[in-house]
């Protein structure tokens, strides 16, 4: 069959147009070399849209402790120490000099009175780091990246989305892809790829995911060879919408809980301080003021319960509902309100200070947080784990392909601090944008190889002659999805054990089987169904990954929690799970041992513990 | 739970000769318009075609006009419009149609491209910072919440109406050039353009924009009539006219 397509060319071809996708264009389109950047959606539209509370970097603008330091050892022990510790360091130096420059760039940050950049405190980070405008951190970060990027002569292709990876032998030639508009086929040949796609939310039910984050880049990097790694780390972040239905798993910043916001069951009790683990009691306050004087940003306060990692926090939730202890939907309460006691002016000061929040909530659930407290639940939210990456570099196992930001994997270990997702697109992003250009540089292009573009195809247009076919009667796309998105909340969620992964592992197989069956009517033009049906490959691709890896790790550390091994365990604090497509096109997993820290690192991990 | 009518708007074969259809479905307390196209797209109509993201009112890509009102489909809740009688829902008509509720808003990317780009005066400190108070930058901060749902260019006649769309950018591309032009840092000067090219004596300030905005920006108050007046003090001033033949810049 012949296939119509049109071919570009670029020394670097950027997949995703978020914070990591837009640095990365950026520098390597400074480097001197051309740049093409596919995004799924509009321009300015991607996930980072949605990054409320801030960015991570020891300016130490508002506390001069503040160190590269303390940073790393924050991010060190947020991960429960199976970082990459040369990421984690070299995210902790470089986000300040990230940071700045994007005030270059004409974003404009809350200000201290002295006229610097201002910073809030986050769960897990010592000191107040992050660098922030009201609520809505991640809309100046992208706005500031697009403004900035239209300008650098990068071509931009909107709407548009990658489905496949070409190769030549090992190495990452180029890239198959459709444009939404008119469902026609596009072929990139370029010398590096750098894959910024973002998470892959959607493969659970309640996610505070747009349906952009189908892990399609974690997928795209894994069917052309790459490794991927620790995937059984996802993030829940504790508070998510619960109610009312249609709005449930939409994201709660926890700036929330930076500026004062308490956690309380039905009985009104700050469940918080009931469980405080040990390798954060010394910097965890026990009393109620205290934690209050910490949010104000009284430096001899130690941080409230309710600013612990988001794995504990969450992990609280549960258990508080579990136990018939939570609010009427399901959740617990979040209060911000009660800050009236303690400030005159309190209702202009939330508005002022969070002014998304009290948006959100007012339209969506009618509901007044300068009054009242918000009903909210963990929603899932992040994936540590994906694409395996040199750190220095972000180039993967295969040569040719990078990967920034949260489709690369490493950085945060088992569980992401809060903040450390915008300072990692930029630390990373433009790593990746830099050694792709270099890489660019230094390989000349290769030829597209005829054979995957049409089998690419092929696979693409099954969906609609699936439809042809079976003359109407055929499953569409949309009940598998769902299907696997119930499936994964209820089995590999939250609280996981061994027997209901193996019957998740099971269930993914006759959910592929009938992937590879769904059919699409209508035509290419914007159809929704059509793009429906390619995303479930990624997701299937990605759950098993998921699956695959939480069920091997026989210990809880993070994100991951499981019910049957609710200890860490100290050989499994050795390992980095990997997984792999194998020569027979089955998924395959080992384990890994990290390499041991260098003795300044451990040094200073030691010095900043005591 | 009460069943619901909505009509909305499909295309016909190659993008033209459009209708509406008539569309039944459940309503649930709490829902908002986009559940509503989803839940019909997944159900009934697989390829019924829209944009969307955040469905938390933050990116700004499911502008529709829901009767006849240019909103975010994702912050309209259900029992914010009556719902007793059929519910329409219309891509933006502003803009060329795609599919369905889909509309090729690639003119306003191309207008943002032309607008020249932020440029700061040199660092305030020695370590490459600068210095800004918060009361400096807050009405900037204002323009910067724009999630570019270009529901102000919908909504404004100049565009809708008239199709000035070559010599008229449009409200969201004036707050745009707002937040440049009092950016505390910038040193551009886009006045000139803003008379010639970009066409700021189009609007006659009847605040549509300011109404529909969804991240409430006083659009025209704040943005538009305070570059009004820098393009008057630029050109229609006699006394200012005077001063820069006497003192030129630069």
């Amino acid at each position: 069959m012949a296939i119509n397509y049109e071919t570009f060319e670029y020394d670097v071809l950027v997949i995703g147009a978020g914070g990591a996708g837009l640095r990365a264009a950026i520098e390597a389109s400074s480097a001197g070399v051309t740049v093409g950047l596919v995004c799924k959606s509009l321009l300015g539209k991607a996930h980072t849209v949605m990054a409320e509370g801030g960015m991570a970097a020891a300016m130490g603008n508002v506390d001069d402790r503040d160190s590269w330091k303390v940073h790393f050892a924050d991010t060190m022990r947020g991960g429960q120490y199976v970082n990459n510790w040369r990421m984690a360091e070299l995210h902790a130096k470089e986000a300040p000099a990230r940071v700045q420059e994007l005030e270059a760039w004409g974003a404009v940050f809350d200000r201290t009175k002295e006229g610097k950049i201002s910073q809030r405190n986050f769960g897990g980070h010592r000191y107040p780091r992050l660098a922030h405008v009201g609520d809505r951190t991640g809309l100046e970060m992208i706005r500031t990246l697009q403004d900035h990027g239209i300008h650098q002569g990068i071509t931009v292709h909107m709407e548009w989305t990658i489905v496949r990876l070409l190769k030549d032998g090992n190495r990452v030639v180029g890239a198959f892809g459709y444009d939404r508009e008119r469902g026609r086929f596009k072929v990139f040949k370029a010398k590096a790829v750098v894959i910024a796609s973002g998470g892959l939310g959607r493969a659970f039910k309640i996610t505070s995911n747009s349906w952009e984050g189908t892990g399609d880049g974690h997928s795209l990097a894994y069917h052309a060879g790459a490794e991927l790694l620790d995937m059984e780390f996802v993030q829940f972040h504790p508070t998510g919408m619960i109610w009312p239905p249609s709005v449930q798993g939409i994201l709660v910043t926890e700036s929330v809980r930076g500026e004062g916001g308490v956690l309380r069951n039905k009985d009104g009790k700050r469940f918080m301080f009931d469980d405080i683990p040990d390798n954060y009691k010394n910097q965890t306050s026990t009393d109620p003021e205290e934690g209050w004087r910490y949010t104000q940003n009284d430096k001899n306060a130690r941080r409230p319960p309710e600013l612990l990692t988001r794995d504990h926090v969450a992990r609280c939730i549960n258990r508080e509902v579990k136990a018939g202890r939570g609010s009427p939907h399901g959740g617990v309460f979040l209060d911000i309100s009660w800050i009236k006691e303690k400030i005159s002016n309190a209702p202009e000061h939330i508005k002022k200070k969070l002014p998304s929040m009290y948006h959100q909530f007012m339209q969506l659930a009618n509901l007044d947080i300068t009054k009242e407290p918000m009903e909210v639940g963990p929603t899932t939210h992040y994936a540590m784990g994906g694409v395996r990456v040199n750190g220095e570099t972000q180039m993967s196992s295969v040569p040719g392909l990078f990967a920034a930001g949260e489709c690369a994997a490493g950085l945060h270990g088992a569980n992401r601090l809060g903040g450390n997702s915008l300072s990692d697109l930029l630390v990373f992003g433009k790593r990746a944008g830099e050694f792709a250009a270099k890489f660019a540089k230094e390989n000349p292009h290769v030829q597209i190889d005829e054979a995957q573009v049409e089998a690419a195809a092929q696979e693409a247009l099954a969906p609609f002659e699936h439809g042809a076919s079976t003359g109407g009667s055929a499953e569409g796309p949309y009940q598998v999805q769902h299907e696997l998105q119930n499936m994964m909340q209820e089995l590999v969620g939250i609280v996981r054990t061994e027997g209901e992964m193996k019957q998740a592992l099971e269930r993914l197989g006759t959910l592929r089987d009938r992937a590879a069956k769904a059919a699409v009517y209508g035509h290419r033009e914007y159809n929704p169904g059509w793009h429906t049906a390619l995303d479930l490959k990624h997701l299937l691709t990605i759950s098993e990954a998921i699956a695959m890896s939480a069920l091997d790790r026989q210990e809880s550390r993070g994100g991951h929690f499981r019910e049957d091994f609710p200890d860490k365990s100290a050989e499994a604090a050795k390992v980095n799970s990997v997984v792999w497509k194998a020569e027979d096109g089955s998924m395959k997993l080992r384990r890994e041992p990290i390499p041991p820290l260098p003795e300044e690192l451990k040094q200073i991990i030691e010095e900043m513990s005591k | 739970m009460s069943t619901v009518t909505f009509k909305i708007w499909r295309s016909g074969e190659d993008g033209k000769d459009g209708k509406l259809v008539e569309y039944q479905t459940e309503a649930s307390e709490g829902m908002v318009v986009l559940d509503v196209v989803h839940k019909i797209q997944a159900t009934q109509a697989n390829d019924l075609a829209c944009r969307w993201n955040c469905k938390a009112g933050k990116c700004g890509s499911c502008s529709a006009e829901i009767n006849g009102k240019p909103s975010l489909m994702c912050m309209t809740r259900l029992d914010m419009i009556p719902i007793d009688k059929p519910v329409t829902i219309e891509p933006m008509r502003a803009f060329p149609p795609l599919r369905d509720l889909v509309t090729d808003v690639s003119w306003n990317f191309r207008v943002k491209k032309k607008i020249k780009q932020f440029k700061p005066r040199p660092p305030d400190a020695p370590d490459g910072t600068w210095r800004m108070q918060q009361e400096d930058i807050d009405r900037v901060q204002e323009f910067r919440k724009c999630i570019e749902c270009f529901l102000c260019q919908d909504v404004c006649h100049v565009l809708r109406d008239h199709n000035k769309h070559d010599e008229f950018i449009g409200p969201r591309y004036l707050v745009y050039t707002a937040a440049l032009e009092m950016h505390p840092l910038d040193t551009e000067d886009r006045i000139p353009e803003l008379k010639k090219a970009q066409g700021i004596g189009y609007c006659n300030i009847t605040k549509c924009c300011t109404t529909v905005c969804p991240e409430h920006i006083t659009i025209t108050d704040n943005a538009i009539i305070p570059l009004k007046e820098r393009v008057v003090d630029e050109f229609y001033d006699p006394l200012g006219w005077l001063w820069k033949i006497i003192r030129p810049k630069g």
